[in-house]
C-alpha cells in the first residue's frame, strides 16, 4: 500500500506493507536511525516519536496509521544548527550515557515542556515513567529537563526584557554535596 | 525486533464503514485503536488477523465525554489522557483520574482508548474495574445502525472475551450519575506501568449518613474484573465506619478467586482484595460525605 | 518566577574546560543528542540481508528431525541453515570463554528454552521472521533440570551428554581459604550466625539488544563484523579460532553500543550465525535479536545459592566467615571470567573486615537454563560476594543486638594495615574505610534517622535503614594471573601527536556509554597538557586500535587508563629531549608545567608541547639519536587489581497493609581513588544504584518447573523507572591506588555491587518488628508480605 505522511516537516510517500511498524518505516525506509527500539512490547520507550505533536511509542504504531499525520523524530528536534534547550540540557547535566534511550527521553521531555513549562521533579519523573534508562538512574535526566525549563524561562524573560528575569547563575553545585579534599 | 505476520490494513472513515468492513471480513478482521495490547500480541504471533481496521480517524465521532443529568456518556475512542484530564469526569467520578494515573504510562495513555481497554478484557485491566464499580453500561453497535446496551457483567464473558460480536463495535460507555456519591481507586503494582497485582475501585452513595448503595470492582482476582454483589449487600443500609469497611474487605477477600503468578501469591492477592477494598471504600465514603 | 531545584548542577561549572581532570561536558554527546549515534542496527550496507534465529520452545529435548523445505520456499528467503549443516563445516560448536563448548546451532539436543536451532537469511527482517514459522522441528521431550539443588541427584537427567564420559550435571568445584583454620575459629567463637541467602538469576538487559552485521568478502577473504561487543580484540581472536579466518583478515567494529553491563562480553551463537550467513550468501548479513531473545538466551547474572556463616565474639569482633555456594551455570559454562577464577572474584567475600579466617566451598552445576553468569556490572561475581558478607554481617548485628554501623566500624581493616592480604589471598591495595563510612552517616543524618525510626515503630509504621560497606577488586590483570582463553589481561595504548599539536589516542577498550572519548582525552591531557578538545579518542575498531582485553569488570580506567597515562608520559619524555634541543639546555635543566617545558629558574624560556610537536615533524635538526615524530605505544600490565570501596545507606518505608517498599533516600559515598571526571563518576554511580533497586525489589529471571523462562519480555522482567528511584545523594572520599600510575581505581560497577545489600538490609530492618532476619530478593510486595507473616521463601 502507499502511505504519505509528514516527517520532520517534510512530506514523504512510500510503498509499504500494511504491517510495517512506524519505527521500521522511520529507521529502515527513511534512514532516520535516531529513533531506536528496545523491547517490542511498548514498555521501554526508546522508540518514542511524536504523532501530531504527542509522544507515542513507534514500535506499537503501524506506519499506515501515521498516514496523513505529522511525525516528528529526534532528527527534527533542533532548529537547524541550533539545538533545542532540551538537547542542551541533556549535554549540560549528563542526562545520557550510552545514548540509546536519549532520543525518546528528549522527545517526551520536549512535549512535557510545551504543555508545562515549569514542571516539578515529580512531574518530570511521571512524564518519563514509561521509558527505561539503564545508565543514568534518571536523576540527571530530571536535572536536564529542569535545565531546559530554566533556560527557556530565562530566554523568554530576556526576550520580553523583563526587569525581573530569573537568574540561573547562582546555583549551588549540589551534584557533589560532600567530599573530603582530594 | 518482533514483527507481526502479514495482514491487510484498512482505514475506517465512519462507524458504519467500520462495521461494514467487519461484516464483510468476519472473524479474520480486527479493529485497531490504540493498539498497545493488540500489536504486541500480534508481534509475538499470539494473535493473527488477515485484516486490521484502523478506527483512529473516528476519534472526532467517538472521542468525547458528555456529562448529562443522569449519566455521563463517553465515546469508545476517548483516549486515556483525555479521561485523565477531564475536569467533568474528575468532579463526578474521581475514581477515573485515580485509575488513569496508574494505567500503563503517560506515552501509552496518549494512544490507548477506553473502548480498547474494555474490549481487551484482560482480567487485570483497570478501566474494566472502574466501569464495573460505576455500574457502567456499554453501547454496542451492529450492522444497519442497530444498537444494544449491555451491563459490564454481560459485557465481559470471560478472560479476553466480550459480548461484542464479529460485526459489532463498542461505541459508547454510559456511567449513571446519582447524587450523594463518592468514588476512589486503589492499585498495588510491582512497578509503575505494570498490570495490577490487585486493584480495587469503590463507589459509595450516602443518604442521611447511611450507605444507600455501594459498589466495589476488583481487578486481577478472577477471570474478569468482578462487581462483588456480596460486598454491596454487606454495605447497604449501614453507617460508613472503619469496622464496616473492614468487614466489607473480608467479604471481598472471601468472594474473589485469585491465582498465584509472578505478580504474587493467591494468598497475598486475597489479602490485598481485603486491604484495597477497605482503603477504597474509606476514601469513597469520605468523598461522598463532602 | 521560575524556581530552580537546588540539585540542578551548576551551569558555570559545566563550562569548565579542564586541561586534565575535572568536570567537563562529554565529547560524545553532540552526536547522541542529535540522534546521530551509530549503533549496530543503524549500519546499512548495500545488498544487506537479514537473519532471524529459530529457537527451542522447550528446555530439554532431543532433536528428531528438522524440515526446512517450506521455509526455503518462502518469499525472499536466501538461506536456511541448521546445526547439521554447520556440523559439516565443523562450526556447530564453539568454545566458550570458560573453556567449555557451546552449540552454535543445536545438533543433538536442545538444552535450554531459547537455544538456537536454525537460522534464516532473507531479504528483509519481516520475511526472515515469517520463514521461521515454516521450519518444522520434531522434538523428543526430555525431563529438564530446572532446580540447581536437584541437579546432582542420582538419576537426574544428564544435560551435557555431548561431553565424553559425562554422567552427571557437575560443572566444577572450587574452594578458597583455609578450611581447618576456619573450623577452629568457628569452634571457639562466642556467636555463630548462619543464614541461607539466594542471589537470584537476573539479567543486564541493556536497552540495545545484541546483534551484528557480518560482511565477508570472498575475493580477499576479509571479514568485517560490526557487533555489540565489549571486547572487540578478544572476539576477533576467537572468531579466528572458531571460523578459521586468519586473524589479520578480521576487523571487529564495536560502534556506539547501547549499554553493555556485561551482557556483551560473551560471544553468542547469533554473531557466528551472522558470519556464516554472510559466507553462505556472499552478502552482508544483519542479525539483531529481539528483546525476548535477549532475555532468554544471552548472558544472565548471579544465580548463586549461598549459605553464609559468620563467627564473632559476644562484643562484636568478627572472627571468621564461611560460605558454601551452589552455582547454577546453565546449560553451558559460558561464564566470562579469567580462566583461573571459575568463580570470578567471589573470593573477596571477606569484605572490608579484618578477620582471622575464611573459607568457601563452591559447587557449580549444569541446568537446563541459558548459559552465562558473569554479567550485570558484577565485577566478576563481587556482587554476590558483597551481598553475602553485607547481609550476614547484618544478621550478626541482629543477633548481637548491635547497631549495624557500629559493628562495621568496629571491624574495618585499618588504614595502616594496607596493603592488606585477606584470608583468601587478595592483596587490597589501599583503603581508609572509617572516613567514608562516617561521611555517609553524616550525610544521611544517621542518628536522627534511627530516632525517627523508633518513633515510627511506636506508631506501627515500618521504616528501615540499611547499610552496606563494600570493597571491590577491579582492573583485571595482571596477565600472569588473569587471562581469557590464554589471552592475558593487559591493555595496549597508542598516542600520536600531530604536527599542529593535536593528538589521537587509540584504546583497546571501548565505551558502552561510560564516556571513554571524554575520560581518556582528560587522562592524556593531564599528562601532556594538550586540551581534551584537541585529543581524538579512537576505540572500538580492531583495525585501528592496539590489542587489549576489553571493557568489563570496571577495568577501563584501572588498566587502559593507566596505559593512556603511561603512553602520554612516554611521549612527554621524548618531548623533553626535543625541548632540550630547542632551548639548548640539558634535559636535566628542564621543568614540566602542564603543557610546556621551561628552563629551570627561567620560566620565560619555554616551549609548549605544540611547539615541540611541530619541531618533531619539522625540517629542523633534532637532538642526536632522536627519531622524528611524536608518538608512542605501550602495553600496560597491571601489577595488581585496584580496590575501590564505598559506604551506602538506604532508607525505605514499607506499607504495613500492602507490603509495598518505597526507597525514600539513598546515600552513596564512593572512594574510587583519583577522580578524573566527577560528572561521569556520579553518573556511573547513579546508574548502578538503580540496578540495585531493580535487583533488590523487582528483577528476576524465573522459570517454571518445565524450564520455561518467566521473564521473557519487559512486561515480565521489570526494570526500575524514574518513579521507583529517589534523587540520589552522592559523596566521595579519595584514597588513591598506590600502584596505579594515576591512582585511579575504577567505579563503573561499584554501585551495582554495593546497593543491593543496602536496600535489602533496609527492608529487613523495616520488618524487624515482625522478627524478620532475612528475606531473599526480589522483595516484591508479595514476597515482603510473606516475610511479614514469617513465611519468607527463597525465590527459587
Amino acid at each position: 500500500m502507499r502511505v504519505t505522511m509528514t516527517v520532520n516537516d517534510v512530506e514523504v510517500t512510500r510503498e509499504i506493507e500494511g504491517r510495517l511498524l512506524l519505527v521500521h518505516f522511520l529507521r529502515d525506509t527513511l534512514g532516520l536511525t535516531g529513533t531506536h527500539w528496545g523491547c517490542d512490547t511498548s514498555n521501554c520507550g526508546t522508540c518514542v516519536v511524536w504523532l501530531d505533536g504527542e509522544p507515542v511509542k513507534s514500535c506499537t504504531v503501524l506506519a499506515a496509521m501515521a498516514g496523513g499525520h505529522q511525525v516528528r523524530t529526534v532528527e527534527g528536534l533542533a532548529k537547524g544548527a541550533e539545538l533545542d534547550p532540551v538537547q542542551q540540557g541533556f549535554m549540560q547535566c549528563h542526562g545520557l550515557q550510552c545514548g540509546f534511550c536519549t532520543p525518546g527521553m528528549m522527545m517526551t521531555a520536549r512535549a512535557l515542556l510545551d504543555r508545562n513549562p515549569d514542571p516539578s521533579e515529580a512531574e518530570i519523573r511521571e512524564a518519563i515513567s514509561g521509558q527505561i534508562c539503564r545508565c543514568t538512574g534518571y536523576a540527571t535526566i530530571v536535572r536536564s529537563v529542569r535545565w531546559a525549563a530554566v533556560h527557556e524561562a530565562n530566554a523568554a524573560a530576556q526576550l520580553t526584557e523583563t526587569t525581573e528575569s530569573p537568574a540561573v547563575g547562582e546555583i549551588d553545585n549540589a551534584g557533589q554535596p560532600a567530599g573530603s579534599p582530594a | 525486533m518482533q514483527v507481526p505476520a502479514p495482514f491487510e490494513y484498512e482505514r475506517a472513515t465512519s462507524v458504519d464503514h467500520a462495521i461494514g468492513l467487519l461484516e464483510r471480513l468476519g472473524s479474520t478482521a480486527r479493529l485497531i485503536a490504540g493498539g498497545h495490547s493488540l500489536l504486541p500480541m500480534m508481534k509475538l504471533r499470539l494473535a493473527n488477523f488477515d485484516y486490521l481496521i484502523d478506527i483512529n480517524d473516528l476519534h472526532a465521532d467517538l472521542g468525547y465525554i458528555r456529562p448529562g443529568r443522569d449519566e455521563i456518556r463517553i465515546g469508545a475512542l476517548t483516549r486515556h489522557r483525555e479521561l485523565l484530564e477531564s475536569a467533568e469526569l474528575a468532579t463526578a467520578f474521581p475514581i477515573f483520574a485515580e485509575a488513569e494515573r496508574v494505567i500503563a504510562d503517560p506515552v501509552v495513555r496518549n494512544r490507548g482508548t477506553l473502548g480498547g481497554s474494555l474490549c481487551q478484557a484482560d482480567p487485570s485491566e483497570d478501566l474494566s474495574a472502574v466501569c464495573t464499580t460505576l455500574d457502567a453500561s456499554c453501547v454496542i453497535r451492529g450492522p444497519g445502525g442497530t444498537e444494544r446496551v449491555v451491563s459490564m457483567e454481560e459485557f465481559h464473558v470471560g478472560p479476553y472475551e466480550t459480548a461484542v460480536g464479529d460485526a459489532e463495535m463498542l461505541v459508547e460507555v454510559r456511567l449513571p450519575v446519582r447524587p450523594g456519591g463518592g468514588s476512589a481507586y486503589e492499585k498495588v503494582e510491582r512497578r509503575a506501568g505494570d498490570w495490577a497485582v490487585v486493584s480495587a475501585g469503590a463507589a459509595v452513595w450516602l443518604d442521611g449518613g447511611v450507605i444507600s448503595d455501594a459498589r466495589v470492582g476488583l481487578a486481577a482476582v478472577g477471570p474478569n474484573t468482578t462487581g462483588m454483589p456480596e460486598v454491596s449487600a454487606a454495605l447497604r443500609g449501614q453507617e460508613p465506619t472503619e469496622s464496616l469497611f473492614e468487614r466489607a474487605g473480608a467479604v471481598a477477600a472471601a468472594s474473589c478467586d485469585p491465582v498465584t503468578d509472578q505478580r504474587g501469591s493467591a494468598d497475598y492477592k486475597r489479602h490485598l482484595a481485603a486491604e484495597l477494598t477497605k482503603r477504597a471504600l474509606r476514601r469513597a465514603a469520605e468523598r461522598a460525605r463532602s | 518566577m521560575t524556581t530552580v531545584h537546588e540539585r540542578v548542577d551548576t551551569f558555570h561549572d559545566n563550562d569548565q574546560k579542564p586541561v586534565g581532570y575535572g568536570r567537563m561536558l562529554r565529547k560524545e554527546d553532540p552526536r547522541f543528542v542529535r540522534g546521530r549515534g551509530r549503533y549496530v542496527d543503524d549500519v546499512q550496507l548495500p545488498g544487506m540481508l537479514h537473519l532471524a534465529i529459530l529457537r527451542s520452545p522447550v528446555a530439554h529435548a532431543r532433536i528428531v528431525g528438522i524440515d526446512t523445505s517450506a521455509a526455503e520456499a518462502s518469499p525472499g528467503v536466501k538461506a536456511v541453515v541448521t546445526g547439521a549443516m554447520l556440523a559439516e563445516l565443523n562450526l556447530a560448536w564453539m568454545p566458550t570463554l570458560s573453556n567449555d563448548v557451546q552449540a552454535v546451532l543445536a545438533t543433538d539436543k536442545v538444552r535450554f528454552q531459547g537455544q538456537e536451532v536454525a537460522f534464516v537469511v532473507a531479504e528483509d527482517r519481516y520475511a526472515a521472521r515469517d520463514a521461521l514459522e515454516l521450519i518444522d522441528v520434531e522434538y523428543d521431550i526430555l525431563d529438564p533440570v530446572v532446580d540447581a539443588r536437584r541437579a546432582l541427584e542420582p538419576g537426574a537427567p544428564v544435560i551435557r551428554d555431548d561431553l565424553e564420559g559425562k554422567t552427571d550435571n557437575h560443572c566444577f568445584d572450587w574452594e578458597t581459604g583455609d578450611e581447618a583454620a576456619t573450623e577452629a575459629v568457628f569452634a571457639r567463637a562466642d556467636v555463630v550466625v548462619t543464614e541461607d541467602i539466594v542471589y537470584p538469576r537476573v539479567h543486564p538487559a541493556p536497552m540495545e539488544t545484541c546483534g551484528a552485521v557480518a560482511d565477508f568478502d570472498a575475493v580477499d577473504g576479509r571479514l568485517r563484523l560490526w557487533s555489540t561487543t565489549q571486547a572487540p580484540h578478544a572476539h576477533r581472536t576467537l572468531y579466528a579460532i572458531v571460523a578459521g579466518i586468519p586473524e589479520h583478515k578480521i576487523q571487529v567494529i564495536a560502534p556506539d553500543i547501547g549499554g553493555g553491563f556485561g551482557n556483551k562480553v560473551p560471544i553468542y551463537p547469533g554473531y557466528v550465525c551472522a558470519i556464516v550467513g554472510s559466507i553462505v550468501t556472499g552478502k552482508p548479513v544483519k542479525w539483531m535479536e529481539d528483546r525476548s531473545e535477549n532475555l532468554i538466551s544471552t548472558g544472565f547474572a548471579r544465580d548463586y545459592i549461598m549459605r553464609g556463616e559468620i563467627a564473632a565474639t559476644r562484643d562484636g569482633r568478627i572472627l571468621a566467615i564461611r560460605t558454601n555456594v551452589l552455582a547454577d551455570h546453565g546449560a553451558f559454562n559460558g561464564t566470562a571470567a579469567p580462566v583461573k577464577y571459575p568463580a570470578g572474584f567471589f573470593g573477596v567475600f571477606t569484605g572490608s573486615y579484618d578477620i582471622e579466617a575464611a573459607y568457601c566451598k563452591m559447587t557449580a552445576v549444569y541446568t537446563n537454563k541459558a548459559p552465562g553468569g558473569v554479567a550485570y556490572a558484577c565485577s566478576f561475581r563481587i556482587t554476590e560476594a558483597v551481598y553475602l558478607v553485607e547481609r550476614i554481617v547484618d544478621c550478626l548485628a541482629d543477633e548481637l543486638g548491635m547497631d549495624p554501623a557500629e559493628l562495621r566500624l568496629k571491624n574495618f581493616i585499618q588504614p595502616e594495615q594496607f596493603p592488606y592480604t585477606t584470608k583468601t589471598g587478595w592483596v587490597y591495595d589501599s583503603g581508609d574505610y572509617e572516613p567514608t563510612m562516617r561521611l555517609a552517616m553524616e550525610m544521611a543524618g544517621y542518628a536522627e534517622l534511627r530516632r525517627e525510626q523508633e518513633e515510627k515503630r511506636a506508631r506501627g509504621e515500618l521504616m528501615g535503614i540499611g547499610i552496606a560497606f563494600f570493597t571491590e577488586a577491579v582492573g583485571a590483570g595482571p596477565r600472569k594471573n588473569m587471562d581469557i582463553l590464554g589471552l592475558g589481561m593487559a591493555d595496549g595504548c597508542e598516542l600520536r601527536v600531530h604536527p599542529t599539536g593535536k593528538a589521537v589516542v587509540r584504546l583497546s577498550v571501548q565505551s558502552q556509554g561510560q564516556g571513554h572519548e571524554t575520560t581518556f582525552a582528560q587522562i592524556v591531557a593531564e599528562e601532556i597538557g594538550i586540551p581534551p578538545a584537541d585529543i581524538d579518542v579512537v576505540h572500538g575498531d580492531t583495525d585501528n586500535t592496539p590489542f587489549g582485553l576489553g571493557t568489563y569488570g570496571s577495568r577501563s580506567t584501572p588498566v587502559s587508563g593507566a596505559a593512556a597515562a603511561l603512553v602520554a608520559r612516554k611521549v612527554r619524555d621524548k618531548a623533553r629531549i626535543i625541548a632540550s634541543g630547542m632551548l639548548e639546555v640539558s634535559v636535566a635543566d628542564l621543568e614540566w608545567s602542564k603543557g610546556a617545558f621551561h628552563v629551570t629558574g627561567d620560566p620565560g624560556k619555554s616551549v609548549t608541547i605544540q611547539d615541540i610537536a611541530l619541531r618533531a615533524h619539522g625540517a629542523g635538526d633534532l637532538p642526536e639519536g632522536v627519531e622524528g615524530g611524536l608518538e608512542a605505544q605501550i602495553c600496560y600490565n597491571p601489577s595488581n587489581l585496584t580496590y575501590p570501596h564505598g559506604a551506602y545507606i538506604c532508607v525505605v518505608d514499607v506499607d504495613p497493609g500492602t507490603a509495598q517498599v518505597t526507597v525514600r533516600r539513598f546515600i552513596a559515598v564512593d572512594d574510587c581513588g583519583t577522580r578524573i571526571n566527577p560528572m561521569i563518576i556520579e553518573g556511573q554511580v547513579h546508574g548502578g544504584l538503580t540496578d540495585g533497586v531493580g535487583m533488590a525489589l523487582m528483577e528476576m529471571i524465573a522459570f517454571d518447573e518445565d524450564g520455561n523462562c518467566l521473564g521473557a519480555s519487559m512486561m515480565d522482567y521489570l526494570i526500575p523507572t524514574a518513579l521507583e528511584v529517589p534523587d540520589w545523594e552522592t559523596g566521595f572520599t579519595v584514597t588513591p591506588s598506590p600502584h596505579h600510575p594515576i591512582g585511579a581505581k575504577g567505579v563503573g560497577e561499584s554501585a551495582t555491587v554495593g546497593s543491593p545489600p543496602a536496600i535489602v538490609n533496609a527492608v529487613v530492618d523495616a520488618l524487624k518488628p515482625f522478627g524478620v532476619r532475612h528475606a531473599d530478593m526480589p522483595l516484591t510486595p508479595s514476597r515482603v508480605w510473606d516475610a511479614m507473616r514469617g513465611h519468607a521463601q527463597p525465590p527459587i
